[in-house]
């Protein structure tokens, strides 16, 4: 394999540090980019919808229709307002981009997105649309930042621990599910842990809860195991905070953390060994991904034509967005359900992972019925842009590549387009074509 | 069907797939499966497996009930149900009261309950721990599914196994060859000029790096899906809004749903006569470490009223008496509760084999609850026992070179 143009880099800085190139985007060289993407940046971001909580739904008598009624009620103010945060971080990525922020805006949404899918927490569990948005605050609070912080705040977040079953773990009788999927997905990984390290890691972290009315967790000494805990090679007075330093202090973290990273933004082959040392170093004592970020795009495996990755549902949909100018906060309430639907039907709803483990990658996303989803989804976003410049017979082919952004067409691509004259048809075939949906 | 069962199929996501945006519901295309079960049908005399994964951990203990054991009460006093709360098995065991139909099953000696089924060394990672059982690999990890590798040893036609479920399970992934993936929600292409151009997206193109050439292949799989596979064959309502709050609880370990609506889809393949001689289907929900009483006995509902059905159903057909459904988990739960009325990750479990072929009746032994392994039940049957079994004796398969020569078997599961 070997090192990709200029060109096809700066495109594919913009797919992985960000959600595709924006209009304007495509103009500036490789560090430039690089410096563009990865300032600095102070969130000017849409600020999120104002959640008026539910009510408090009465534990129903058995069998009582009026219960049944409140019930239904409630779980459709939670089903709405759950569209509501999906549509508005939606339109947050598509816009991250532009006007808000500039790429650097882009870059934190995208790591945002990152560390949801990282920190996997499902509303189908939480069943609370305040505790997730909350959750995805906090991942754009510290979504370049200090992993240490971002691990530390996890660790005690409320739809975390509702998800994992942390809210009744107590002295006595600690609950392990939290403390297993922290050391073997988050921090650590399978194999640099024991069945112990699991155990009294569940000890550390009895005593946290979640009042009803509140998004914030709170600590209660009453319910902590505060006797000594032998976990990770040390033994001491371990609570929530000590867990999460002991986890992160041992060395297998910081590759697992950054393998992690590498495995969504750059290429499911690992890094070579001379490449996570680099990137390891760059992580430092201050576990920052900002660094690490910087110093992935320094990498030639970053260049290399062998490093291209199949694009996640979410980012698909978002650069498809971006590049036909549509805001989903624009569309009107139908339409933009229908997206919110069609995501779901390619496998990926913001807010709804399969599985503590996260989404899959690579081909799973190459399903035949996505396939059907795609399209449906790609010509329904076409009817709703703005697409004149595609009327002229001569030049559409190459307009709609523009248009998304697409280095080249194969011969097999122009073939199949030049069959299209209808303009939101070509930009919805366009948009399904291998090289649109594999991020070279 | 010829060039088909030549092709490769790709995944297709199924449950809660591509419905929400089809062009408007198009209902089943039987005549479609029909005419490829017509080309190559499914020989009467053909075993078919159908593999449903529990996912989650499901509790062995409160699955199958040592209800009168004093050491299971004390262990779990708010999570044990009562002896007369179970469906009485005998030998001191009990059905969960929420597997009401399997009890029927039991009754007339076509549930087996192969007891303490395990492995060594238990990982207690859901997602290892599955991939050890998809694998039929304790102890290095391969690449490879136990039944992808059956797939691969028998001609490697992906047509032999079908999935549906929401994505392809490993266990279904072989080196050559992934099995055929079915929604359970249906497929429409467009026709005209945008059907035209779309088709011709999924030609291959030289010199293609990997990924797009796969994104290629599943185009031009989808296609011949649609053609051979027929459109839509369930059209049924989303039901995101109507989550049951137990049913909810346990849901952070992944699987899929509606089962029933999985199984109502195999029945109809396996009728229809379709040359497939392994299917997988899931329910997920099972990592009760908290509330899991309810929760539980609610999925092992949902399992009962999909499986009951099916099996009945299945009985009524020539084809369908062939059906032979293997249920599992990755792993039991601990035997003693933990504080949130639930229970942490655990080994060995019960494994049901269900269907007219089996010999109903107790399979291995049931693991103490006295003699403990740091807390948790000891492996009394290794699972590939098991696997091996319905290699053999369902779908005529050469059991050891699937599971990597190992031989063991579970003898008298099934009538042959």
């Amino acid at each position: 394999m070997g090192e990709i143009a200029e060109r096809a880099a700066v495109r594919r800085l913009h797919d992985r540090l960000g959600f595709g190139l924006g209009p304007g985007d495509a103009g500036a060289g490789y560090d430039a980019t690089v410096g563009r993407l990865l300032a600095p940046y102070a969130d000017t971001g849409a600020p999120p919808p104002a959640l008026t909580p539910p009510a408090p739904v009465e534990k129903p008598a058995k069998g009582e229709k009026r219960d049944k009624e409140a019930k239904k009620a409630a779980n459709k103010a939670r089903v709405a307002q759950e569209a509501k945060i999906t549509a508005w971080w939606l339109d947050r990525m598509v816009a991250s981009g532009g006007a808000v922020g500039g790429p650097a805006g882009a870059a934190t949404e995208r790591m945002t997105w990152f560390w949801h899918g990282h920190f996997a927490t499902s509303e189908q569990k939480v069943r609370s649309p305040q505790l997730m948005l909350a959750q995805n605050q906090t991942f754009r609070k510290f979504a370049r930042g200090s992993f240490g912080d971002l691990a530390q705040a996890l660790v005690v977040d409320a739809a975390l621990i509702r998800w994992l079953d942390g809210n009744d773990n107590r002295e006595g009788s600690p609950n392990e599910n939290l403390a297993r999927e922290f050391l073997e997905l988050f921090t650590l990984g399978i194999g640099h842990y024991v069945e112990t390290d699991v155990f009294e890691g569940a000890r550390a972290l009895t005593g946290w809860t979640i009042r009803r009315t509140s998004t914030q967790t709170r600590f209660v000494p009453g319910r902590h195991d505060s006797e000594p805990k032998t976990m990770l090679g040390k033994t001491g007075n371990f609570d929530a905070k000590g867990f999460v330093d002991l986890a992160l202090a041992k060395p297998e973290s910081a590759p697992f953390v950054i393998g992690r990273i590498w495995f969504r933004l750059v290429s499911a082959t690992p890094p070579p060994a001379a490449t996570m040392d680099r990137l390891v170093t760059a992580y430092g004592v201050r576990r920052d991904v900002g660094a690490v970020l910087k110093a992935i795009t320094a990498e030639p495996a970053f260049r290399d034509s062998a490093s291209a990755l199949v694009k996640q549902p979410v980012e698909w949909v978002i650069g498809l967005m971006r590049a036909l100018g549509i805001r989903p906060a624009k569309l009107d309430d139908k339409t933009r359900m229908k997206v919110i639907a069609g995501l779901r039907g390619m496998g990926q709803l913001p807010l709804r992972p399969p599985s503590v483990g996260g989404w899959p990658s690579g081909g799973s996303w190459l399903t035949t019925s996505a396939g059907v989803t795609r399209l449906q989804l790609a010509l329904l976003l076409a009817r709703n842009a703005e697409l004149g410049q595609l009327q002229k017979s001569s030049a559409r082919v190459d307009g709609v590549r523009a248009l998304l952004g697409v280095d080249q067409w194969s011969a097999r691509t122009r073939a199949a387009l030049s069959g299209v004259s209808e303009p939101a048809q070509l930009v919805a075939v366009a948009a399904c074509a291998p090289e649109y949906v594999v991020s070279g | 069907m010829d060039n088909v069962t030549r092709r490769r199929f790709l995944t297709m996501s199924g449950v809660t797939a591509a419905g929400a945006l089809a062009v408007g519901a198009t209902q089943v295309s039987w005549s479609d499966l029909m005419t490829a079960a017509v080309r190559n049908p499914l020989q009467s005399e053909d075993s078919v497996l159908v593999v449903v994964t529990l996912y989650g951990g499901n509790d062995g203990l409160n699955t199958v009930v040592p209800a009168g054991d004093p050491a299971y009460q004390k262990a779990r006093p708010e999570l044990a149900y009562q002896s007369d709360e179970v469906l009485d098995l005998g030998d001191g065991l009990g059905l969960n009261p929420g597997l009401r139909g399997l009890k029927g099953f039991w009754d007339d000696k076509s549930l087996a309950i192969v007891r303490g089924v395990g492995y060594p060394d238990p990982d207690r990672s859901h997602f290892r721990s599955m991939a050890i059982w998809q694998t039929a690999s304790p102890k290095t990890p391969v690449p490879t599914g136990w039944l992808g590798r059956w797939l691969d040893a028998t001609g490697a036609d992906p047509l032999h196994a079908v999935s549906v479920e929401p994505t392809l399970p490993p266990l279904l992934a072989g080196a050559t060859t992934a099995a055929a993936s079915l929604p359970v929600r249906g497929l429409k292409l467009p026709e005209g000029k945008l059907g035209t151009a779309f088709a011709a997206l999924g030609k291959p193109s030289s010199g293609e790096e990997h990924w797009q050439a796969q994104a290629a292949k599943s185009l031009q799989d989808l296609q011949e899906a649609v053609r051979v596979l027929g459109g839509a064959v369930h059209d049924q309502a989303e039901t995101e809004d109507e989550e049951d709050d137990e049913k909810t609880k346990g849901a952070s370990a992944g699987g899929g749903s509606q089962l029933g609506a999985q199984l109502e889809l195999v029945a109809g393949l396996v009728e229809a006569g379709v040359p497939t001689r392994a299917y997988s289907v899931s329910l997920g929900g099972f990592d009760t470490h908290a509330d899991e009483r309810g929760t539980q006995q609610r999925l092992l509902g949902e399992l009962d009223g999909a499986l009951a059905p099916f099996v009945q159903r299945m009985r009524k057909s020539d084809r369908g008496r062939q059906v032979v459904v293997l249920v599992y988990s990755e792993f039991g739960r601990r035997v003693h509760a933990n504080g949130s009325d639930g229970t942490d990750h655990g080994t060995a479990g019960p494994l049901f084999v269900v269907g007219d072929k089996v010999k109903g009746g107790f399979f291995g032994e049931q693991p103490s609850l006295t003699d403990l392994d740091n807390g948790d039940l000891k492996a009394t049957t290794d699972f590939r026992d098991v696997y091996g079994t319905v290699l053999r004796d369902v779908l005529g398969a050469d059991a050891g070179q699937v599971l990597d020569g190992y031989d063991g078997q579970v003898e008298g599961l099934l009538k042959v």
